[in-house]
């Protein structure tokens, strides 16, 4: 089964993340590099990618003709953001909450209040079950 | 080590496969070290892909197979052994022919099996290491059958391989013993195998890495073995009946066509014939088990040429000794779909309310999806609806969100 973590962020938590110290920064660096590597040695990465920041988003859509009609900054309704996300291969949702887990153990400045929470959803199979027989 | 084992001639590549389980069985036979004998083989099944297209078929492909492995495994032994600095114990000579009976061969094949489908390994590293080391199949070919990027899965093999290692099994047949139990496992393995290359063949094409007609190969082989075994009957001929409705599973726009619904002419004939004349003289046999009556039912489904000349009240005879049998909420499910269509609707949402108690099933989005379709055929439609949508939201599976909301849409006037 496979399941994505994803990784959430107010637009003040992208902020404050931006002013994190050096050494802060360099240890969660480290921290998700070495995950990644765990994850894949593990047989159980599928991908993962951070994304870059929201204030660089863009809202697309579709004008008349089918061209592009681009607009800056993400949904202004929007209350979080994707920071970034990881996809794993698992055999059961236990599996991928003790991976959440492990992914929100990821260090930050000192003092600063609990873990990072992560958003766990299962990716759609492409097997459908048999309904008889 | 991986190679993508592929010559482009296709009686070469089913050969190798053919020749792959024999080759390793050999190799780990003497050697003692099944991870190293595992990458060896596959090297000189690259050599054999290179070689033999180019320069024709040795005499005796087995033996040339195993010398080359031989080969790589005394070079593999001699770079360890500087590595660490000290004399191998291994003596390192090569044999000159392989002269072993095909009954060892034979033996090997299994004792590959019982290995791979260990008890100790996880369900996904079982089957991973099967389609490697028994299969033939490459670590690309079955990375891309699971949809995971390839060193992900060369990982799982990677730590599968090691924990037989670890785990210190003996290179040997089971005691007679554990016999029965471990030949579960195998067909356990093997089922879900064919499961995923089943269930999963929508709008997808896996090539030569086709995962269910490896099901059937593979069980081929061990039904071979084991002719006097049942259960493995049982087994083939139930994944020989599923696949026959391959082709019929799906309309031209991919959507899921359930049983009742599909298009018989589809079904290939020849596969119902061959899994029907196998379960009939099988099940004589008296040793009944799961496997066997899962593929009874399915055979009396692919016995009625109409969906409406199926014989229920012999599939609910049939799942009425199999709920005693199994204890898979499924079961019981399709228990209840088989006494509905027997005894009327009513019946079977009976027995859904006294299922509801079973952990498993109480919020399973089958759960609903039953119930939707037996309150449809009641012609309560709204309560109906309600169900479909409610299975639509828990299930995981694409397909099957689609089928269920279409009905859903369907029945409440929005087609």
């Amino acid at each position: 089964m496979k399941y994505i973590l994803l990784m959430n962020g107010t637009k003040d938590m992208f902020e404050w993340y931006s002013k994190w110290p050096k050494e802060d920064l360099q240890a969660n660096i480290a921290f998700m590099r070495d995950l990644s590597q765990q994850l894949k040695d593990e047989g159980v990465l599928v991908a993962t990618e951070g994304l870059a920041f929201p204030s660089e988003a863009k809202i697309v859509h579709a004008g008349s003709d089918g061209s592009p009609i681009v607009t800056d900054g993400p949904f202004p309704e929007a209350k979080e953001f994707l920071a970034g996300y990881w996809i794993i291969d698992v055999e059961s949702a236990a599996e991928a909450y003790k991976i959440a887990a492990r992914v929100s153990l990821a260090p930050a400045p000192a003092g600063t209040p609990g873990t990072m929470p992560l958003e766990v959803r299962q990716v759609m199979s492409r097997a459908p079950e048999e309904w008889t027989s | 080590m991986d190679v993508i084992v592929q010559t482009g001639n296709f009686a070469i590549e089913h050969l190798l496969r053919e020749l792959t389980p024999q080759v390793l069985g050999s190799v780990v036979r003497r050697f003692r070290d099944f991870a190293a004998a595992e990458d060896a083989v596959q090297e000189a099944l690259l050599a054999a892909a290179m070689q033999w297209p180019r320069e024709g078929l040795p005499t005796n492909p087995r033996a040339w197979l195993t010398q080359v492995a031989f080969r790589r495994m005394v070079d593999h032994i001699r770079s360890e052994s500087t590595r660490r600095r000290h004399e191998s114990d291994v003596a390192l000579e090569i044999p000159q022919s392989t002269s072993i009976e095909s009954a060892q061969q034979e033996d090997d094949t299994l004792v590959l099996l019982f290995m791979c489908c260990h008890p100790a390994l996880t369900p996904a590293s079982a089957v991973a290491l099967t389609l490697r080391a028994v299969g033939g199949l490459t670590t690309a070919e079955i990375a891309h059958a699971f949809l995971v990027p390839e060193p992900t899965m060369a990982q799982r093999i990677s730590r599968a391989k090691q924990s037989i290692k670890n785990s210190g099994i003996p290179f040997q047949l089971p005691t007679m013993d554990e016999r029965v139990q471990r030949l579960r496992a195998v067909l356990h393995v093997l089922y879900l195998i064919f499961n995923e290359g089943y269930t999963s063949s929508i709008g997808s094409s896996l090539q030569r890495a086709d995962l269910s007609h490896e099901a059937i190969r593979l069980t081929r082989i061990v039904h071979h073995l084991q002719s006097d075994d049942t259960e493995v009957a049982g087994l083939l001929a139930l994944m020989l009946l599923t696949d026959a409705r391959r082709r019929a599973r799906t309309n031209s726009a991919g959507e899921l066509v359930p049983l009742l619904e599909q298009d018989r002419s589809l079904w290939d004939k020849e596969q119902i014939t061959e899994g029907v004349a196998l379960i009939s003289v099988t099940l004589p046999k008296g040793s009944v088990g799961p496997y066997q009556l899962q593929a009874a039912i399915t055979a009396v489904h692919d016995e009625a040429a109409r969906a409406e000349e199926t014989d229920w009240p012999q599939i609910l005879a049939l799942y009425d000794l199999l709920r005693r049998m199994s204890d898979n909420p499924m079961v019981a499910l399709n228990h209840a779909i088989a006494a509905a269509m027997v005894n009327g609707p009513m019946k079977g949402l009976e027995l859904l309310d006294s299922l509801k108690t079973d952990s498993r099933l109480a919020n399973h989005h089958r759960m609903d999806a039953v119930r939707a379709h037996l309150l449809e055929i009641a012609g309560d439609h709204e309560l109906a609806v309600e169900h479909y949508r409610a299975a639509a939201l828990k299930t995981s599976s694409l397909p099957e969100r689609y089928y269920l909301l279409t009905k859903a849409a369907r029945l409440s006037g929005n087609d």
